[in-house]
C-alpha cells in the first residue's frame, strides 16, 4: 500500500528568472493546437527535470490541468520529476543490446556508481537510464552518454569511461 | 442524418448513420453489456474491453462504444467467441481488482460486478501481480482506492466536464497506471473542491464520499441528544434508493424513516434556508445602499466556496459572509433551541442529511464553529441515509406520511424548498428582496428567467419598483468561471450572482442516487438527459403546494429574531450566522 503525506515534498518557491524563462518558454509555442509536448521537451533540455511547481505554471499559461500534465511527464521516460545528473548515461537494453550482454554492461554502471537505474548519483555528476532499443543495433551493445555514443561496450571498459568523465571534472573544478 | 441499414444477430435493422455500434445497439433494442462508456460519449475511451462485439468489415472484435456502424454491418453480440471476449475481458479486470466486494460500500450498485454477472466472469481466471495500491481517506468529502479502479477515465472526464479542473488524470504508465491527482496526492492536498461529482459515475468503489454513519451510531451510543435536519434536494432523491421512479418527491416517508431511526428531532434546513434568506438578503441590500463590495455572490454551496478559496481568492470578498442553511440551523440548534430546551450544547449531535459530500468538509472548518463547538457535528449523503433506513429494516413504501417537528423552529416556506436547484436561492431572494424594497409582495412569486435545472449561465434583469437589479446564475465551475472572470476584469454588469457547485445544482450533488441506467431498468433510455429537470419538478411542485413561499414571512422566523437574534445582520446574529474565508493553495506543501 502506497502511504499518502509520507515522502516531504519540496515544495521550493521558484526563483523570478526561472519563473521567466518558463513563461517564455509556454509563449513560444501559443499559437500550436497542442503545445504541451514541445512546452515540456524544452523545458526538460533547460532545466534536466520539471516538478510540480513549474507544472502548476504551465498548467496556468496552457489551460491544461496539472494532473493531465502530471500523467504526460510520468507516461513518457524522457521526462523527469527530479533533477538528472549532469551526465546522463544511457544504457540501451533493445533485444540486439541485450543478447549482446547489455545487462552486464548497465550492471557494472550500477555497481559502481551505487545508483540503480533511474536514479542520480549523489555528486549529481551521473544519472543511469535503462533504455529500449535507441535503434543502434548494429553496434550493440550501445550506450549512449549525453549525445555521445559508445559502440560495442565491453563490461572492462565501465569503469575506464566513469573515470574520463570524473577527471575530466577534477580537471574543470 | 442519414439512414444506413445493418443487421443485428441476422435481423435487419434501418439506423442512423454517425453511430457507434453500442448506440445503434440500443436503438435496436439491444443492451451490449459495457463498462467504461458512460452517458453518450461523456467518456468512451474503449479501455475496459468488456463491450466486445463481432462486426463485419472489422479485423478481430470491436469495441462497440467506439467503432462506428457503417452500411451493411453485420454485428454478432451473442457469438461465442463474442461472449466469451466479453466474459475475458472482465476476468482480466478481476485479476487487478481488489475483491472484497462484501466490505465494499459499493456493494449492490457496482457495475463492474454487473457486468461479471453478465458476462459470467469465473473465479480466478487470471492471477498474478497487482498493481501497487493507494488508498486516500484523508479528505472529509472524498474517499479514493486504487485498488478497485478499472482505469475507465469516467471521473476525469465528468470533472472536466463539470468543471473544467482535471483535478483527477491518468498517472505512470502500463500496469502502473492509476487514476489520481497531481503526484499520488490526496483530494485533500491538491485543489480538489470535494463535490462528489466523479463519485456519481464512478462504476466501481475506487471513488466514494466519505460515510460517516459510524459516527451517528456512537453519538447515539454516549447518550446524546441527536437531531437530524434534511436539505431540500434528499427529498427529490432519495425515493431512488428505494425503487422509486426519479423526481418522486419522499418528504412524507423520508421524515417518518428518520424518526423510526431514533433522531430526537427531524427538521427541514429549509427552515435554515429561510434565514439564509433573511441575512443574506439583508446583506445584499446593504451592500446596495451602502456601496458594498458588488456583486455579491451566494455562498451556500460549500463545493463553490472551495473552488473560490483555491482559484479566486481576490474575490472573497464578494461572498456573501453567511454561512450555509444547514450550518445556520445547526447554529441555531445548539443556540437557542438549546437554550430553550435546558440542554447544553455540547450534548447535542446534530447530524445533517446532504445532497453533497462538500457538507463533510464544509462542517469541519474552524470558521463553521462557534466558541470552539461545530455548528454541524455529522454529515451524511442521501445515499447514506437510504443505507441507515435499509440496515434498520424498515420498509420504506409501506411508511405513513409524517410531517417535520416544527416546536420552537423547523416551519419553513416555499423559498426554503427550491433552495435545492440551481437558481432557486436567487430566486428565494428576490422574493423577499422585492417586499424589502418595496413593502410590498411581488405579485407573481416565481421568477421564471432565473430558472432551470442545469450547468450554464443565466441571466436577468429585475425591475424592483424603477430600480433594476442585474443578476445571473451559474451552476459548475466551467461556468461559474466565465462570470468570475469578468468581475475580475471590472467588467461584470450584475449586482447578484448565484453560484452552486453542482451542475443543476444540489438536486444534481455528489451525494445523490447514483443514476445509473444499468440499475434502472423502468427508466427511459434518456434518463441521463432528463434526471435532473424530474428532480428540480419535485422541488418546485412542493414551492407551488406551500402557502407561505417567502422567507420573510415564516412565523417562527419572525420569532426568532423577535426573541432571540434581534434583526437580520445584528452582532448576534453575525456571531452565529455568518462566517469568513481564506485564500488557500491548491497544491499545498505536504509535510
Amino acid at each position: 500500500m502506497i502511504k499518502l503525506r509520507e515522502k516531504g515534498n519540496q515544495m521550493a518557491k521558484l526563483n523570478e528568472t526561472a519563473v521567466q524563462t518558463i513563461l517564455e518558454i509556454c509563449g513560444r509555442y501559443k499559437d500550436e493546437k497542442t503545445p504541451l509536448m514541445m512546452i515540456l521537451s524544452d523545458i526538460q533540455n533547460e532545466y534536466g527535470y520539471i516538478p510540480l511547481e513549474v507544472q502548476e505554471i504551465v498548467s496556468q499559461q496552457t489551460g491544461i490541468s496539472v494532473a493531465e500534465i502530471y500523467g504526460v511527464v510520468t507516461f513518457y521516460s524522457f521526462f523527469s520529476l527530479k533533477p538528472k545528473g549532469k551526465y546522463v548515461i544511457g544504457c540501451c537494453l533493445g533485444t540486439a543490446c541485450y543478447v549482446k550482454g547489455a545487462q552486464q554492461i548497465i550492471d557494472k554502471f550500477s555497481e559502481i556508481l551505487k545508483i540503480k537505474a533511474g536514479e542520480t548519483s549523489d555528486d549529481g555528476l551521473f544519472t543511469l537510464d535503462a533504455l529500449r532499443c535507441i535503434g543502434a543495433c548494429g553496434i550493440a551493445p550501445a550506450v549512449s552518454i549525453n549525445g555521445t555514443v559508445y559502440p560495442k561496450m565491453t563490461v572492462d571498459q565501465v569503469p575506464k569511461i566513469i573515470d574520463e568523465y570524473r577527471n575530466k571534472e577534477g580537471a574543470t573544478a | 442524418m442519414s439512414k444506413i441499414h445493418i443487421k443485428i444477430e441476422g435481423v435487419p435493422y434501418e439506423v442512423e448513420s454517425g453511430l457507434t455500434i453500442l448506440e445503434a445497439a440500443k436503438a435496436c433494442g439491444y443492451e451490449i453489456p459495457s463498462l467504461c462508456a458512460f452517458n453518450h460519449g461523456e467518456c468512451n475511451p474503449g479501455s475496459c474491453r468488456v463491450c466486445l462485439v463481432e462486426a463485419t468489415g472489422a479485423r478481430g472484435l470491436v469495441a462497440s462504444c467506439v467503432y462506428p456502424v457503417s452500411d451493411g454491418m453485420e454485428i454478432r453480440i451473442s457469438s461465442p467467441k463474442a461472449t466469451e471476449a466479453r466474459r475475458r475481458s472482465v476476468e482480466l479486470l478481476l485479476s487487478n481488482h481488489n475483491i472484497n466486494c462484501q466490505q465494499c460500500d459499493k456493494n449492490g450498485k457496482c457495475e463492474l460486478l454487473h457486468v461479471a454477472y453478465l458476462t459470467g466472469a469465473r473465479e480466478g481466471a487470471f492471477q498474478g501481480v497487482k498493481t501497487p495500491v493507494t488508498l486516500d481517506v484523508l479528505a472529509p468529502g472524498l474517499v479514493r482506492d486504487t485498488s478497485k479502479c478499472i482505469l475507465c477515465g469516467r471521473c476525469i472526464a465528468r470533472c472536466q466536464n463539470a468543471h473544467g479542473l482535471s483535478i483527477l488524470g491518468f498517472e505512470n504508465r502500463g500496469f502502473n497506471t492509476i487514476v489520481s491527482p497531481a503526484e499520488n496526492r490526496s483530494f485533500a492536498d491538491s485543489p480538489c473542491i470535494q463535490c462528489g461529482q466523479c463519485v456519481n459515475v464512478c462504476p466501481t468503489g475506487a471513488l466514494m464520499e466519505h460515510s460517516e454513519i459510524d459516527k451517528i451510531d456512537a453519538a447515539f451510543k454516549a447518550g446524546k441528544h441527536v437531531i437530524a435536519q434534511a436539505a431540500p434536494a434528499v427529498r427529490a432523491s432519495l425515493g431512488e434508493e428505494f425503487g422509486y421512479p426519479i423526481g418522486t418527491p419522499v418528504t412524507g416517508k423520508m421524515i417518518a424513516a428518520m424518526r423510526r431511526l431514533g433522531f430526537e428531532r427531524v427538521y427541514d434546513v429549509n427552515f435554515g434556508a429561510d434565514l439564509t434568506i433573511m441575512e443574506e438578503g439583508t446583506e445584499l441590500l446593504g451592500r446596495l445602499t451602502n456601496g458594498g463590495v458588488l456583486p455579491m455572490i451566494t455562498s451556500c454551496s460549500p463545493g463553490w466556496v472551495n473552488y473560490a478559496e483555491y482559484n479566486y481568492g481576490d474575490l472573497l470578498p464578494h461572498l456573501s459572509s453567511c454561512k450555509s442553511p444547514h450550518q445556520m440551523q445547526g447554529a441555531v440548534i445548539k443556540s437557542y433551541w438549546a437554550e430553550q430546551k435546558g440542554i447544553a450544547p455540547e450534548d447535542i449531535f446534530v447530524v445533517s442529511v446532504m445532497p453533497c459530500t462538500a457538507k463533510k468538509f464544509e462542517k469541519q472548518r474552524e470558521q463553521e464553529k462557534v466558541n470552539g463547538i461545530p455548528d454541524v457535528d455529522c454529515v451524511i449523503t442521501t445515499r447514506e441515509l437510504g443505507r441507515m433506513i435499509k440496515r434498520s429494516g424498515i420498509i420504506f413504501d409501506r411508511l405513513p406520511d409524517e410531517d417535520w417537528d416544527q416546536d420552537i423552529m423547523g416551519d419553513y416556506t416555499g423559498a426554503g424548498v427550491i433552495f435545492g436547484v440551481t437558481g432557486g436561492v436567487m430566486e428565494a431572494a428576490l422574493r423577499t428582496v422585492y417586499y424589502k424594497l418595496t413593502g410590498k409582495e411581488h405579485d407573481k412569486i416565481v421568477f421564471e428567467a432565473v430558472r432551470g435545472h442545469d450547468a450554464g449561465i443565466r441571466e436577468a434583469a429585475i425591475d424592483i419598483d424603477g430600480t433594476v437589479v442585474n443578476v445571473a446564475i451559474a451552476s459548475g465551475m466551467k461556468s461559474a468561471k466565465v462570470l468570475l472572470d469578468e468581475i475580475r476584469e471590472g467588467k461584470s454588469k450584475y449586482q447578484f450572482i448565484e453560484i452552486m457547485g453542482c451542475p443543476g445544482g444540489c438536486i444534481n450533488g455528489g451525494g445523490q442516487s447514483y443514476v445509473r441506467p444499468a440499475f434502472l431498468p423502468n427508466e427511459s433510455d434518456d434518463i441521463l438527459d432528463t434526471y435532473k429537470e424530474k428532480r428540480a419538478k419535485a422541488l418546485y411542485s412542493e414551492d407551488e403546494r406551500m402557502t407561505v413561499r417567502q422567507s420573510h414571512n415564516n412565523p417562527q422566523i419572525i420569532e426568532l429574531y423577535d426573541k432571540y437574534l434581534g434583526e437580520p445582520n445584528s452582532h448576534k446574529a453575525h456571531e452565529l450566522l455568518h462566517t469568513s474565508y481564506a485564500a488557500r493553495e491548491g497544491f499545498n506543501e505536504v509535510k
